[in-house]
């Protein structure tokens, strides 16, 4: 009665929500394999205009392949490390810490490019290579690893774990690589996926830190919604969304075993 | 002002895994009486409670207060006051907030309800609490405001939830006796549900004892632990002994450790009594056996005393004496407190 | 049963091992703490001098800025479109996030799915979506067309934008209520309807009560991210007046670094000064729950 009315109502409203998410995914998806867009689908769909992105836009396909998997091996590096030292020592410094490590995330990816660019933009070789969109990349998706290992460790209660193995003889590099990684598998795993697509996806940063030669496939979306046809744009959607639609399933299936590992 | 009578009509109540909770309860409160809802857990005494207070809706049933059909009122028409298990008090309010909120829905104004939260707040003992946040208070205080805004709206019925069960024994005892207090003078009819016994049979002027959704046994607290209906509620409420009969004799029945005084035609297979029914003798008794366990309870010992049946029995005792292990114990029985069951 | 008495050099061995672990494991922080102090922090201070160096005899960037007409209102009108797209989606996120928390229904996973994709999108794609939806060939221009006979063209004025910055936030809204409302209290909820509340009685005085830490704070992130959001704006045009717009046609345009600093170290510090600001607020009303 009004119960359901309400549930009729709420489900009416998140469909249209829904709908308002969709629609101009699928219409983008549409236009990518339609021969003619102002025409239609009756024009017929054609596989034509991926071929023509690929052609001219692979590169930054590859380049971001690589900056994200590189992102992911520094991010790795230096956050699990650093995911450690904090959950260890939980005291104000830590605390800080944390902190400062979000601020790159809150604060706008344009300013802290802007600053990267003023400071370091005179070492020519250093600004014209990809190791400086790297270095944006690794400061943004640094704090997406760091928080689920720091929240994996907690909850395996890591150092309780550590100071059995250290009873036992173990040295500090051994405890860590021994006890401390193949306990946050799960954790780690959740982390570099999201880190890879953020990093595929990144925008803000790397517009103003690209070159040219150094052109990542958002920024060559960018370039393609300016001056490219609606089509071609679209199918370069396609392409970026073929890549990052199943890095999303997988995280979002990591993250239910992981908070189902939780209630357990 | 004349009472409300709840009363239950063929109420079934089935999940949605198939388990049922209610099965065919038909169920009489009388206006002005405190019933309370006894059984283990899973017996569906919460069920019914929730049923009464309109949280579910039974299957197949009806349900009326006094000559009102409510079966299909939810809980917000019924003019219900509850009082939660863990309390569910707003922590956005205080105290007094808390307390008027049922009366500001009713429309009542500020004068008014600020009367009303004064009256309260005397009625429960927490006169000056009223400004309180309610992560200031401690458990027994939150109790008490709980009560306080259910009543507040003087509601036709109080429902409470296992209202006792949240707070530690010494503090149990202590609001036990003011809740008895305090529902005496109300004269409100009220329903409570608890799996604690001793809190049943003090509160409830009578109690129904519930198992695998049916009613066991509904009985003033007297009659359910001297004349219980059958051995679940016989073995819920209190403690019980078993005397499996061997054979009948010229003066009672034969069982193991002896012979129990009986008067009565049809011979039983077993008959019962309480712990504090066996009195334990210097010289002969009924029954003899052997003391395998003591455990010293304060007011009274319990002895454990084999007789070569199944379970040793069990024997409250409080002539304060301590008893060797092993030692040979005499038994003594009245015939009238001997009762029997049907299971 | 006996105890085993701890012997003292047990203790005492136990605490040297602690007291061993802890400055170790602050060493693991040396490579984090490096690259932040080195690409960030150093660059972020150079930023905030820039602001203040005066170019050409001019003033500072930051006086030129707050000096500004144009310069403030862009920062004025990027506050307020941020803040409307916050409220505007923490409203529909709320909505549909308590009911798809709370409901079972068939599909209702994927449906979650499919209302999170989104989050991963960059900027610039939310902004070609948009153009697809409202721009010159989009959806509604075509629909315009049919019933009113004039297309119906809005991306490329701050309502495309204000779609485009709520595409991304409703998903993040959603996930928050969601796991907000997993940790809500049923039983005051069924108090509040045994004291005779309503449906929505209850849905204002329990419900957004007890949402509220999680909604504060979501909602502060969404601000964030919209202040600082740069690719749909520069997607729909960079003549739309925002901050980050400006900032890069500064830039890029008229290479006037000081200026282009100190807009940027502003943004930041009112981006900065919200989340405190939240972050506050939600550990005062979370001090109360």
């Amino acid at each position: 009665m009004k119960r359901t009315t309400l549930f009729i109502a709420q489900l009416v409203f998140t469909l249209l929500v829904c709908a308002f998410m969709l629609v101009p995914v699928l219409m983008s998806l549409l236009a990518g394999l339609t021969r003619n867009y102002f025409v239609g689908v009756s024009s017929g769909l054609t596989l034509d205009w991926l071929i023509q992105v690929w052609q001219s836009y692979s590169p930054t396909v590859w380049l971001s392949l690589q900056l994200a998997v590189a992102c992911a091996v520094c991010v790795c590096v230096i956050g699990v490390p650093a995911a450690y030292a904090l959950v260890r020592m939980n005291n104000r410094f830590s605390r800080a810490f944390e902190e400062l490590m979000v601020l790159p995330v809150a604060m706008p990816g344009l300013a802290s490019a802007l600053a990267l660019l003023l400071t370091y933009g005179q070492f020519g070789e250093f600004r014209s290579s990809w190791l400086f969109i790297l270095v944006g990349h690794v400061l943004f998706t640094l704090p997406f690893l760091v928080r689920p290992v720091m929240a994996v460790m907690q909850r395996q209660q890591l150092p309780t774990l550590e100071e059995a193995a250290a009873s036992l003889g173990a040295g500090p590099i051994k405890r860590f690589f021994s006890v401390v990684v193949p306990n946050c598998r799960a954790g780690i795993l959740a982390g570099v996926l999201m880190v890879v697509t953020l990093s595929l996806g990144e925008f803000n940063l790397t517009w103003m830190l690209h070159t040219p030669m150094t052109k990542t496939l958002p920024v060559g979306l960018a370039d393609s919604y300016a001056s490219a046809r609606l089509e071609v744009a679209s199918a370069y959607t396609l392409i970026f969304l073929l890549m990052i639609v199943p890095l999303l399933i997988a995280l979002q299936a990591i993250s239910a075993r992981l908070s189902r590992g939780e209630r357990r | 002002m004349t009472g409300t009578t709840i009363r239950l009509q063929g109420c079934r109540k089935a999940f949605s895994d198939g388990t049922v909770a209610v099965d065919d309860l038909n169920l009489t409160i009388e206006a002005g009486e405190t019933l309370a809802i006894l059984g283990p857990s899973g017996c569906g005494k919460t069920t019914t409670l929730r049923m009464i207070a309109g949280l579910e809706r039974p299957d197949v049933g009806r349900i009326f207060f006094t000559d009102r059909d409510v079966t299909r009122l939810p809980i917000e028409r019924r003019d219900v006051g509850m009082v939660f298990q863990n309390y569910a008090l707003f922590p956005n309010l205080d105290v007094a907030g808390n307390i008027v909120y049922g009366l500001k829905i009713r429309g009542l104004s500020p004068a008014e309800r600020n009367k009303r939260c004064a009256e309260l707040l005397e009625l429960v003992g927490l006169q000056d609490h009223g400004k309180r946040r309610i992560h200031e208070l401690s458990g027994g205080q939150r109790q008490r405001v709980a009560l306080a805004r259910a009543l507040a709206p003087r509601p036709r019925v109080l429902l409470l939830d296992e209202p006792l069960a949240a707070l530690d024994a010494q503090l149990r005892e202590r609001l036990r006796s003011e809740l008895d207090q305090l529902l005496r003078s109300l004269r409100i009819t009220s329903v409570f549900v608890t799996h604690d016994q001793g809190e049943a049979m003090a509160l409830g002027d009578r109690i129904l004892v519930m198992e695998r959704g049916r009613v066991a046994q509904l009985a003033t607290p007297r009659d359910i632990y001297q004349q219980p209906a059958n051995a679940f509620v016989a073995s819920f409420v209190g403690n019980l002994n078993a005397f499996p009969v061997i054979e009948p004799t010229a003066h009672g029945l034969k069982v193991s450790g002896g012979e129990l005084p009986w008067k009565g035609i049809p011979v039983p297979k077993t008959v019962y009594c309480r712990p504090e029914h066996l009195r334990v003798m210097d010289g002969a008794g009924h029954v003899r056996g052997r003391l395998v366990g003591q455990f010293f309870q304060g007011a009274q010992s319990r002895l454990l005393v084999d007789v070569g049946a199944e379970q040793p029995l069990l024997v409250d005792s409080a002539d304060g004496v301590i008893h060797a292990t092993g030692a040979l114990i005499a038994l003594a029985i009245e015939p009238h407190v001997l009762f029997t069951l049907h299971s | 049963m006996t105890t085993v008495p701890l012997n003292v050099q047990d203790v005492s061995s136990r605490r040297d091992v602690l007291q061993r672990l802890r400055p170790t494991a602050a060493w693991a922080l040396a490579p984090a703490a490096a690259v932040l102090l080195a690409f960030w922090l150093l660059p972020l201070a150079h930023l905030i001098l820039l602001g203040g160096q005066r170019r050409d005899g001019s003033d500072t960037g930051y006086w030129q800025v707050l000096s500004s007409a144009q310069y403030l209102g862009s920062l004025v009108q990027t506050c307020i479109l941020a803040a409307v797209v916050t409220l505007a989606a923490l409203l529909v996120g709320g909505i549909s996030g308590v009911f798809l928390a709370r409901q079972q229904f068939f599909g209702r996973s994927a449906l979650v799915a499919l209302l999170t994709f989104p989050l991963a999108f960059p900027g610039v794609v939310v902004g070609f979506l948009v153009i697809l939806l409202a721009g010159r060939q989009g959806l509604f221009a075509a629909l315009g067309l049919e019933l009113a006979g004039e297309r119906w063209i809005f991306a490329y004025s701050l309502t495309g934008l204000f779609i485009g910055y709520l595409y991304f936030s409703i998903p993040r809204v959603i996930l928050t209520v969601m796991a907000a409302c997993e940790s809500l209290d049923r039983s005051l909820e069924e108090a509040a309807h045994s004291l005779g509340a309503g449906h929505w009685r209850v849905v204002c005085d329990v419900i957004v009560p007890g949402l509220a830490p999680a909604l504060v704070s979501c909602g502060a992130i969404c601000f964030a991210t919209s202040m600082g959001a740069f690719g749909t704006a520069f997607t729909l045009g960079t003549r739309l007046n925002v901050t980050p717009v400006a900032i890069y046609n500064v830039f890029t345009n008229y290479a006037n670094f000081t200026v282009a600093a100190a807009l940027s170290v502003i943004l930041g510090a009112v981006t900065w000064a919200v989340l405190l600001l939240a972050r506050r607020v939600a550990k005062q009303s979370g001090a109360v729950f």
